[in-house]
Parts: C-alpha cells; sequence; structure tokens
C-alpha cells in the first residue's frame, strides 16, 4: 500500500473547508458535459472535496478544473479520481468547475491548464479525493452494518461486506458519509489494483463532438447578447489615432461603435453585420514606434546580440580548453522564425459586467489570469468575477492569453449588455501571441576517436517569462533554454548560453515552448557530428546517451519499430531524433522522401516513455497531434515581419498540415511505473530534426533553418 | 439612415429545407449561410473557421453536395434542401458518426462537423472509397490538432458497416 502523502492534506483540506466557495462551484450553470441532464441528486449530496460530489441518487459527479482543449484531460482525470473512489463510471457525470482559488494550480498558481502538466500535477490530489471518499463511504456502510469497516470493501459504486451478502449503493450511503470525519490516513491503491488508470477507457467528450452538441466558446449564446468585432492596429505597438464610424453605423444590424483598449469595436446584433461593419469602418492608424519593423532585421538583430552579451545557463568543465585541445571541431548555427498558434477555433470570449458582477464564458486555459484581468478592468473584486470555461477549438497556447476577455468585459462594461467578441482569422493570425524566433549556434570538438568532448550551445530569442515580469540582466530564463541546458548527451565540457533579444512582436507559450527550437537544434547538430565521424546516427546517440536510460529506451524502441538499418525503397531515408519534455521522453524516426523538390514524410515512428500512463488511447492521440504540429512548423510554419506587421492573413499563406501530407503515425508506449510526465507537447520537438537528418541522407545537404527550403 | 441597396433584414424572406424542415429565413440575403444556420436557427454544430472556404469547418450540405456553408449567400438556398451536422441523424448514430466514436477520432473537435460532413458527401456517391477518393473529398478540411489518419480510418469503418 502506498502510503498517504501528508503534505498534501494542507491541499486538500483548502479545497475541502472553503465551503461557501464550494457551493458555488457545485451550482453554477454551464456545465459543458452534459448540459440536458440536471443534477438530480437527493437532498444530502456528498461533498467530500472540491472535485467530488455523490448525489442521493448515485450519481457521480467529478468537477473538471481544467480545460478540455483536445488533449483529453476531460477523460483522463475523472478516471484518475473514480479509479481510487471505486465508483461506477457509467453513471459519471462532468461539470465544469467555476474558476475560484481552489482550483489553483498547485505548481504555476492561479488556475491554468498548461506546461502538459494536467494529469501530472492533479494525479496526487484527485488519487487522495477519491481514496477519501471510498474511505468515507466504506466507513457509512460499516457504520450501519455494525461492523469494522475492514470488512468491507468498495467495487463499482456499491460498499460490499466481504465475507458477507450485504452491499449498499453509494447513493444510499451520501448522506451517512457525508455526516463523517475526513479521516486523517487515506490508502492509495497499489498500481497493479487500478480498474480505469492505464486502460484506453473511451473519451467523454467524443460523443457529443461527432454530433455538433459540444459548446464552444464561439457557440456562447446569453439573451440580449451583441457580437463585436475588432479593429485593430495592422501594426505593433500602434493605436487608433481617429476614426469614422458613419459607413460602418449605416450597416444593417450595427449597434455602435466603441473604441476600447485594444482598436475599435464595431458592435451588432450578429457576427456578420458585426464583420461587415468593420469593413465599413473608417480608422486612422498611429503605427507606433515598430512601424518599420521586418523579419530579416530581427534575424539580423538576433545574430548580432549573440555575439555581444550572455547568460550563462549551464558551464560543465572547461569547454573552451577542451575545445582548443580537440581533433576536429564543427560548428553550426540553425533559425527558427515566429510562429501562429492557429486554433481552429478563432479567440473569442463573451462576457456580461453588471453593477455588481462580471460573468465571462471563454475558451480559455487561464481561469485564473481572465478572472483577475476581468476584476482589474470592472473594479469588481475576483469574488464577484464568474469564469465559465467552454471547450476549446484549439488551445496550444493561445488561450493563456486574456486578450480577448478584455475586450468582451471592457465592451460589456461600457455597453451594459453581454457581448461577444469575435475574432476572424485574419485577426488571430495578426495578433497573436507568437512563438519566438530564435537563433542558435553550436560548436562541438570531437577527439580522435571521434568522441564529443565539447559543446557548446548559444541561444538568442526573445524572453517568455521576462514578457511578465522584469527580469534581472543577468537573470536566465529557464523556458528559453529548455532541451538545451538540459541537452541529455554524456559529453564532459558543455556550455549553454542565453542572449535575450527583444524586437517586441508580441510573443507567447506555444506547444512545446522552447523544446522545438531547441531540440531541433541539438538533434540536427548531434546528427552532424555522428556523419562527421561515419558512425551510425541511432548508434552515435545511444553511445553518448550512456547516463540516460529512458532517453536510450525510447531511442531504441523507435529505431526498432521503425526498421532502423533495413532496406528503404528507392528515394527514401530515415532520421532520428530524441528528445525530453514536459517529464516525458520521446524518440522519432521519420522516413522521408524529396519529391519534385519537396519533402515528403511518409511514416513517423514514434516511442514515448511518459512514466505511468492513465489513458494510453489519449497518450497515442496526443503523439499524433503533437507530430503534425511539428511537422506543420517544419514544413510550413512561418510568421514574417513586413513593416512592422505580419504578412500572413490566412489558411492559404499560414498553411497547415493537410491530410494528403499527413505520413503514417506509429506509436509505441513504453511501459513504465515512473511518476507520470505529460503528453501534450512532447510528441512536437523530434518530428522536425528527424526530417530534417532524413534528407540529409537523401541529399547530403543539411536544412539548418525552418520551414524547410530544398 | 441605410443605404440604397441593403435591405433591412427583417424584410427579406428566404424559403428553404433545414434538415428535413421547411424554414424561412428573414437574415438580409447576402449574409452567408453559415451565419444564418448558426445565428437565426441557432444549429451551432457547424463552425466559423477561416470565412473564405480555406479551412471546411463549415461544411454542410446543400442539395446532398458539401459545400462551404460560408461561401453560400443566404439567397442561394432559396428552395434548396440544407442539411447540418445535427441534421445527419436524428440520434447521433450515422454511420459515419459510430466510426468517429468507435476511432476515437476528435481532438479539440472543432473542424469534425465539417470532416463529417465531407465524409457523407463523399459516401454518397463513392460508398467504398480509396484513400486517394477520402484525400480528394477532404483535402480542403483542416484539422490543428491532426486527426487525419483517424479520420481516414473511420471514413473506411463507416463505408464497411454500411457498404
Amino acid at each position: 500500500m502506498t502510503g498517504p502523502d501528508l503534505s498534501r492534506r494542507a491541499f486538500l483540506r483548502r479545497g475541502v473547508g472553503g465551503a461557501a466557495g464550494l457551493t458555488i462551484a457545485f451550482h453554477l450553470p454551464g456545465c459543458v458535459a452534459s448540459e440536458e441532464a440536471a443534477p438530480t441528486e437527493g437532498e444530502a449530496p456528498f461533498l467530500p472535496n472540491a472535485w467530488l460530489r455523490i448525489g442521493g441518487d448515485g450519481t457521480t459527479t467529478v468537477v473538471l478544473a481544467k480545460s478540455e482543449m483536445g488533449q483529453g484531460v476531460m477523460t483522463a482525470l475523472p478516471q484518475i479520481l473514480v479509479d481510487e473512489l471505486d465508483g461506477d463510471w457509467s453513471s459519471l457525470r462532468i461539470e465544469e468547475a467555476a474558476a475560484g482559488p481552489e482550483y489553483g494550480h498547485p505548481w504555476l498558481g492561479p488556475q491554468v491548464t498548461a506546461a502538459s502538466s494536467s494529469v501530472r500535477s492533479s494525479m496526487q490530489p484527485l488519487r487522495e479525493a477519491g481514496a477519501k471518499a471510498r474511505a468515507m463511504l466504506i466507513a457509512a456502510a460499516a457504520q450501519q452494518w455494525a461492523i469494522h469497516p475492514s470488512a468491507c470493501h468498495a467495487e463499482n459504486g456499491f460498499v460490499i461486506e466481504t465475507e458477507g451478502t450485504r452491499r449498499a449503493g453509494y447513493g444510499a450511503l451520501a448522506e451517512a458519509a457525508s455526516r463523517l470525519p475526513e479521516p486523517d490516513v487515506v490508502l492509495l491503491k497499489e498500481l497493479g489494483d487500478f480498474r480505469l488508470v492505464g486502460r484506453s477507457v473511451p473519451r467523454l467528450d467524443i460523443p457529443e463532438k461527432v454530433t455538433g452538441r459540444a459548446r464552444y466558446g464561439i457557440d456562447v449564446d446569453v439573451p440580449d447578447m451583441l457580437v463585436a468585432v475588432v479593429a485593430r492596429c495592422p501594426t505593433f505597438g500602434g493605436s487608433a489615432k481617429d476614426f469614422d464610424d458613419g459607413p460602418a453605423l449605416r450597416v444593417p444590424g450595427v449597434k455602435t461603435v466603441v473604441p476600447i483598449s485594444s482598436g475599435v469595436a464595431v458592435v451588432a446584433d450578429g457576427s456578420w453585420a458585426a464583420l461587415q461593419g468593420r469593413k465599413a469602418l473608417r480608422v486612422t492608424w498611429d503605427k507606433g514606434d515598430l512601424a518599420g519593423l521586418d523579419s530579416e532585421t530581427i534575424a539580423a538583430d538576433l545574430v548580432a546580440m549573440a555575439r555581444e552579451s550572455a547568460v550563462t545557463a549551464r558551464d560543465d568543465g572547461d569547454v573552451t580548453g577542451a575545445m582548443a585541445r580537440a581533433a576536429t571541431t564543427l560548428h553550426a548555427e540553425y533559425r527558427q522564425p515566429y510562429l501562429a498558434h492557429a486554433a481552429m477555433e478563432p479567440p473569442n470570449c463573451t462576457a456580461l459586467v453588471t453593477d455588481d458582477a462580471c460573468t465571462v464564458w471563454a475558451p480559455t486555459q487561464a481561469q485564473g489570469k481572465s478572472r483577475r484581468v476581468a476584476a482589474e478592468i470592472t473594479g469588481l473584486p475576483e469574488t464577484a468575477v464568474q469564469v465559465h470555461t467552454t471547450f476549446l477549438g484549439g488551445g496550444f497556447g493561445r488561450g493563456l492569453e486574456a486578450d480577448m476577455v478584455r475586450e468582451a468585459v471592457e465592451l460589456s462594461r461600457d455597453l451594459r449588455v453581454p457581448v461577444k467578441v469575435l475574432w476572424s482569422r485574419e485577426d488571430d493570425l495578426a495578433h497573436d501571441f507568437y512563438r519566438p524566433p530564435s537563433y542558435h549556434r553550436l560548436s562541438a570538438g570531437l577527439d580522435a576517436s571521434g568522441s564529443p568532448v565539447a559543446w557548446t550551445h548559444h541561444v538568442a530569442c526573445p524572453s517568455l517569462l521576462g514578457r511578465d515580469r522584469p527580469l534581472a540582466d543577468d537573470e536566465l530564463d529557464r523556458t528559453s533554454v529548455a532541451g538545451a541546458a538540459d541537452m541529455p548527451y554524456d559529453i564532459p565540457n558543455v556550455r549553454c548560453d542565453w542572449t535575450r533579444v527583444e524586437p517586441g512582436v508580441p510573443i507567447g507559450w506555444w506547444r512545446s515552448v522552447g523544446h522545438l527550437p531547441n531540440v531541433f537544434a541539438v538533434e540536427c547538430f548531434i546528427d552532424e557530428l555522428a556523419s562527421l565521424t561515419g558512425a551510425d546516427p541511432y548508434q552515435f546517440r545511444r553511445v553518448h546517451l550512456r547516463r540516460s536510460g529512458r532517453h536510450r529506451a525510447a531511442l531504441d524502441v523507435a529505431a526498432a519499430e521503425s526498421g532502423w538499418g533495413k532496406s528503404l525503397p528507392r528515394g527514401r531515408a530515415r532520421g532520428i531524433a530524441v528528445g525530453e519534455a514536459f517529464g516525458s521522453f520521446v524518440a522519432q524516426v521519420a522516413e522521408v522522401s524529396v519529391e519534385l523538390g519537396r519533402v515528403r514524410v511518409h511514416r513517423v515512428t514514434c516511442a514515448i516513455d511518459c512514466g505511468m500512463v492513465v489513458n494510453p488511447e489519449i497518450v497515442t492521440q496526443q503523439m499524433e497531434g503533437g507530430i503534425v504540429y511539428g511537422l506543420t512548423a517544419a514544413l510550413h510554419g512561418r510568421i514574417d515581419i513586413v513593416d512592422g506587421a505580419v504578412k500572413q492573413q490566412h489558411f492559404d499563406d499560414y498553411r497547415l498540415l493537410r491530410m494528403s501530407e499527413m505520413p503514417e503515425v506509429e506509436v509505441h508506449i513504453l511501459p513504465s511505473a515512473e511518476p507520470p510526465g505529460g503528453v501534450g507537447e512532447v510528441g512536437v520537438p523530434t518530428v522536425a530534426p528527424a526530417v530534417v537528418n532524413a534528407v540529409a541522407v537523401l541529399t547530403g545537404r543539411r536544412l539548418r533553418s525552418l520551414p524547410l527550403v530544398l | 439612415m441605410f443605404i440604397q441597396g441593403l435591405s433591412e433584414p427583417s424584410l427579406s424572406m428566404t424559403a428553404f429545407e433545414l434538415n428535413g424542415r421547411r424554414v424561412v429565413a428573414r437574415s438580409s440575403p447576402g449574409t452567408p449561410l453559415l451565419w444564418v444556420i448558426r445565428e437565426e436557427f441557432r444549429l451551432s454544430g457547424t463552425k466559423y473557421g477561416c470565412g473564405l472556404g480555406q479551412c471546411g469547418a463549415c461544411t454542410i450540405h446543400l442539395d446532398g453536395a458539401a459545400v462551404r456553408s460560408c461561401q453560400v449567400p443566404l439567397a442561394a438556398v432559396e428552395g434548396k434542401r440544407v442539411a447540418t451536422i445535427e441534421g445527419l441523424s436524428s440520434s447521433g448514430s450515422h454511420a459515419l458518426q459510430d466510426a468517429w466514436v468507435a476511432e476515437q477520432v476528435p481532438q479539440c473537435g472543432y473542424c469534425q462537423a465539417g470532416q463529417i460532413m465531407a465524409a457523407a458527401a463523399l459516401l454518397r456517391h463513392t460508398p467504398r472509397p480509396t484513400d486517394d477518393d477520402i484525400e480528394r473529398a477532404l483535402e480542403g478540411n483542416l484539422c490543428r490538432c491532426g486527426t487525419y489518419l483517424r479520420i481516414r480510418r473511420a471514413i473506411h469503418r463507416a463505408a464497411g458497416a454500411t457498404g
């Protein structure tokens, strides 16, 4: 038996103790999972903690405090809790949590769905929540039957007298259980005792996603709601100098035109009228200080500033001496552009501000931040702000921003009616918080036997941490060097430096954050070293991953399953890459050809060690999705800045991977009893280097910039 | 004061069949069908993704053919049959919907109504599609979550179930 982690009790108690908070959390409308099924619990539901409620009729309700954006939390998190509860999965209801401090992120502070951390950070609290409730239900039954709790066990929503015939459903025990004290000690299941965890339980969100019933942010429909579309200055840092609302107001359906902090909003009785109204609106922009900015200048600045100063992220051994003594040295530079998130659901938010309350409905990953922003704008206390999280039509980090929340709340504050702010696709691509561009200079020294003895990696890029709080001059942004400073190869002398460059284009968290750019550079460069020594790139990695068994094991599975070393049809080659991110280890082999001057990826074999697995099918989905996200960046992804504005406007010039470009993907999950790792992002970084390394085999050319241009 | 030629929305009426029911839309005739379906008839399964016919999220059936509802003005559907994801089956158990569940296709799910409607139109005239047929029919339906392999499998599964 696993003993309870007593340090977690304080956390659980906060959830349990905030009775008022709980009442709010449990009785708000806006349930995203089963809207039509109103709660039917009896008089005294059992509310053992902030995530669980058991009704007198036996209905088990799990409160979801994470955003479902495709990554499967709506299924995986309840799996964990209901397993420890020994609850009845078939009678489960899922309810959206009302944003509140009891759902704060145990690592990140405010309530947020980020950093591939939902399962990782919720595993222990949810297991304890389930186990504690189970213990209380068992105690209630034992009390009724006047036997010792140890003579009972729980199964599928019932407490059963182990050596007898009596059994009682959780619903019948709910009231009695609610009057019992919380147990001081909870016993968690042994790994082998799980019934739900580790199984590919079908996703709970899928039935409503194939019928059109699933409600996304864009589908929010509040009585008397108006729809707003905002004209924003095309150049970053610009603002509206003047506007003529006459032509916009003449568009049927347009109600008013309102200047707000992000631009000028056209407010109408429907989306089409608002879009047409904006087209008619005349705005004179003050283009701001960045109007002359372009991608070429930014790229040159990254290189130039990397020569000037740096913060050291890692410095093992004597790199300078080792490099000087090396038999051979190799240098290479890698570059990556800005990227947009381009979730299929464009940003949107609906808000209703009244004198004493503010309600926000949003496809958000950041309930805590949304609440804070709404409180700031309205002057209301955060407790007067309700944030309802809808399904997200893709998150990828874009939902961590509250810019759309700000717009909706400002408008509803001014107009005192519910307002939905709708972004067009053009708005989305032109006003994203972009994945930062980066420049990487790598050098390595090899000894006479071809072993790397020195490695340096200098990263130059904007700082995501520095965006939200001041960084000291010598302060390191670890997210900027993730995957670089902790590169896994066993080399005695290693240095990693970081130079912060801030061109001024808005930047944001983008699926896999620093790992894609950094792992790309590391995994392309290690491949170049292998080539230089004439070694097989898989074996070369393997040899120099002496100290990381988990990297090596993933590499071995990916290589074996891909048929590494076996012959391929003419014109095809394999490339390999390995990496770690968010506590999980991934290796991928890409099978590639070059046809008519274009890179074509036929097959990707992916091996993942994400520790203990909650739902293997969801892990597989996330690897498939991560590979597509990474491959899109490799083959197509670029946001160019021209005259201070984004050049790409639509899906025809910001291309997403299409069905015809989709490789076969095979995912192999390594068995593991390690603590769970994240899976939402770790599939992204390794595919681009695997493809580049295959292209090098085919063409002899090392492509060192993304997107790939032959 | 209104611009000449633009009519008040309430003055216009367009009659068509929506998911098997005769309806009269009052939106102005130039309004893209997408917004009429979503906002006048409150069927929100059909999604806005780009407004230019470049993503396929708004795919519906017009007289049985898959079209981008963001590119069809309301006036063009007078007297025609329009079907949305909500009208694909009364119980949500069309062979494609069952197959979509069996293959666990959706992640975020936002594009999936459009994908399913495109697939349904394909199966109507090509009951046993090849991979190439599927690719041709769904090439314009984008999925940022990368569910393409599962979509293909689900279409084959549904074709097998109905064929």
